[in-house]
């Protein structure tokens, strides 16, 4: 058991359905205010590691530490409430809420269920809903029905929900997944304001986004870490270019 | 002057949503007492004790997403912990002076039990019969939603839990004949601390106690409905994981909303325990407990208003048919329930809202002469391509497609995925 200064520790990290080892005996460590980036084939294990790490899947065997506190036995709520948010792979909004009101119900306060009884909108909250929505661009559309938004809009929401919640923690699953070259900019633009006083995990496909915005990157394979370094280092190592053009 | 008020009070109303509202305690508390005899209006009464059931399953069903299929062993409970009050009242040693054992309840006589069970002494004491009709069955809806709940158990699992509950309450109740009363239940309730309640003028005076508590009940509803917890609810009927990782522990939501809906259906136990003078097993069983579900089902079960017009109308049917074709009504009944659940998943309310409101707005807006006939054209701002900003990327399409409140989900929502100034 190590005690460190990484925001994030995972260490022999496990899990296996039926006997496949999604995530095999993983290593990995995030520092604090890092942005890291993890890539990797399909079927890798990058989802399932966000999974693990959230609590949404538990371990088999392994640790993930966050700020030194232990994750793997802690119920969801809780591990969310030590400071990790996550966005999942499609948009994962409320669809029938207004924007405003989705950004609202992410605000941490209240979070009981009598807490959330007498929840009041006061203008703190109201003031940070605002806040928030500038920053993901759509403070014009905080009365629309959230389903009627843009596909790009809607990932954008997504992550406006989690920033409401001012994780220290922020795991992003494919933010750009089927976003135009244009919202694919804005987005990596949003992404370098918002990692400035939070740590970071990204997992993304697109090598130009990754380029753009990773401090370190980690390649995954088969539910191990084929390498890990610098955007430069990783492109030109022979194991990652053997997985990329075998598949 | 008064005009002025009057239209004060409409925007306040409006505002509020309480249209419905008002109009159903017009009804209740003015329209039914003025047009019914006593006879019809206790009837009423009964059904109006279902219907505290019925907006329960609003709430937990409708908004909560927990289909309880066991209502009545809460009604039950509620209904029985009043009567034992009531049966304990009316055996007095006096009345009961023929009895082998004076002064217990006739029922616990004739099955040779020669001294009351501990378990009902507290009993004799209103304000504890009282406590007891909302304490205990809430407190068993927490134990049973809890352990399921944090366990993930949800949905028709759920559902299927809840019917054992009832079947097991039941079997209970039945056998316990010396302590419960069994088949026939506790019956031949008289007085409440002297209050004679079977004279007519009681039966008024409970009417409008129902109506009243039912009206409140309603109200304190909507106020959860407003609240952050309502919109949580109906957040987690579309999204249960997203409100999960934004760090509220689901389970006890659900837990609360089973909970209420144990709480209301309780008072409606008692409530008809008080009106009707009796209380059996045959209120706590599988078929009553599906039958609650079909009154929400018929009224809405995203309208607390719309439950109780569909506890009414499928209890009036039920009266009007069972008397004419008894041999009929549970087939037409199985046919109601899954005609209206196949048609209009919304119930009454929903038909209402889709149908007859849109209906009738047009039938005014012909009255009156349209001053513009054409609609004012959506604002479509065109953003200068060449400055890109997010804002212009993420220019809504439809500005005024705006609805601010939480909608039921229909499906009927447009899609809109283009994206403006992306002329690059
Ligand atoms: N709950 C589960 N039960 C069984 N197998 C699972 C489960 N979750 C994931 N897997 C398997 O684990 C492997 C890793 O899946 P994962 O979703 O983590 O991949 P990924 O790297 O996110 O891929 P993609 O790039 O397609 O999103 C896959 O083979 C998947 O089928
Ligand atoms: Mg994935």
């Amino acid at each position: 058991m190590s005690n460190t200064d990484f925001v994030l520790a995972v260490e022999d990290l496990t899990v296996s359905f039926d006997g496949f080892k999604a995530i095999d005996a993983l290593n990995l460590y995030v520092n604090q205010g890092e942005l890291r980036v993890i890539i990797g084939p399909n079927g890798a294990g990058k989802t399932t590691l966000l999974d693990l790490i959230c609590g949404k899947t538990r371990a088999s065997s392994g640790s993930i530490k966050f700020k030194n506190h232990e994750m793997t036995k802690l119920a969801e709520h809780k591990i969310v409430r030590s400071g990790i948010g996550r966005k999942f792979q499609t948009p994962s909004i409320y669809e029938n809420l207004s924007v405003f009101k989705n950004l609202e119900v992410s605000f941490p306060r209240g979070r009981g269920v009598f807490g959330a009884l007498a929840f009041k909108c006061s203008d703190d909250v109201k003031e940070r809903v605002q806040s928030v929505a500038t920053e993901i661009g759509l403070e014009g559309s905080l009365d629309m029905e959230a389903g009627l938004l843009s596909h790009g809009q809607k990932q954008w929401l997504e992550i406006g929900m989690l920033l409401m919640q001012d994780p220290e923690l922020l795991m992003l699953d494919e933010p750009i997944a089927g976003m135009s070259a244009r919202e694919r900019e804005v987005t990596a633009d949003l992404l370098k304001r918002i990692c400035k006083n939070r740590s970071m995990i990204v997992i993304e496909h697109d090598m130009a986004f990754v380029a753009q915005i990773a401090d370190k990157v980690t390649v995954m394979h088969q539910g191990k870490i084929l390498a890990e370094g610098s955007m430069d280092k990783v492109q030109n190592d022979p194991k990652v270019i053997d997985v990329y053009l075998g598949h | 002057m008064i005009s002025k008020l009057l239209s004060s009070l409409k925007t306040w109303i409006d505002q509020r949503g309480l249209n419905g509202f008002i109009i159903l305690a017009i009804l209740l508390a003015v329209v039914f007492p003025l047009a019914m005899d006593s006879f019809r209006l206790n009837l009423v009464g009964k059904y109006l004790t279902y219907g505290f059931v019925a907006i329960g399953l609003v709430m937990a069903w409708g908004y909560g997403g927990v289909l309880s299929l066991g209502q009545g062993v809460f009604f039950g409970l509620g209904g029985y912990a009043m009567a034992m009050f009531l049966k304990l009242e009316a055996s007095d040693p006096i009345s009961t002076k023929i009895q082998s054992t004076p002064g217990i309840p006739d029922f616990m006589d004739w099955n040779q039990i020669t001294a009351l069970p501990i378990w009902w002494e507290p009993f004799r004491h209103l304000p504890f019969a009282l406590l007891a009709v909302l304490v205990v069955p809430t407190l068993l809806a927490f134990i049973i939603s809890f352990a399921m709940f944090k366990r993930r158990v949800g949905g028709v699992y759920f559902a299927i839990i809840t019917q054992a509950v009832a079947l097991i309450l039941t079997v209970l109740i039945i056998g316990q004949q010396g302590y419960t009363g069994g088949v026939n239940g506790i019956t031949d309730l008289k007085t409440m601390l002297g209050w004679d309640t079977r004279t007519n003028s009681a039966k008024y005076i409970l009417y409008f106690v129902t109506v009243a508590l039912l009206l409140a009940s309603i109200y304190g509803c909507q106020w959860i409905q407003k609240s952050k917890l309502g919109t949580l609810l109906l957040a987690m009927r579309d999204k249960e994981d997203r409100v999960r990782f934004s760090g509220y522990d689901v389970a006890m939501f659900k837990v609360f909303a089973f909970c209420l809906a144990a709480f209301l259906s309780a008072i409606g136990g008692a409530l008809f325990t008080l009106q009707v003078g009796f209380m059996s097993a045959s209120f706590v069983g599988i078929v009553p407990s599906i039958e609650m579900v079909i009154f929400a089902a018929v009224g809405g079960r995203m309208s607390l208003v719309g439950a109780v017009y569909g506890t009414l109308l499928v209890n009036f049917g039920k009266t009007y048919f069972s008397e004419s074709f008894p041999d009929l009504w549970l087939f037409l009944m199985a046919a109601l329930f899954i005609g209206v659940v196949m048609a209009f998943p919304d119930g009454l309310a929903g038909l209402w809202e889709s149908h007859i409101k849109g209906w009738l707005a047009r039938g005014r807006a012909a009255l009156r002469k349209p001053k513009n006939p054409d609609a004012p054209p959506s604002q479509i701002v065109q953003p200068d391509a060449d400055v890109m900003t997010m804002q212009e990327i993420g220019s809504p399409p439809l500005a005024r497609s705006a609805s601010g409140s939480p909608r039921v989900p229909s499906g009927a929502g447009m899609q809109v995925s283009g994206i403006q100034g992306q002329s690059a």
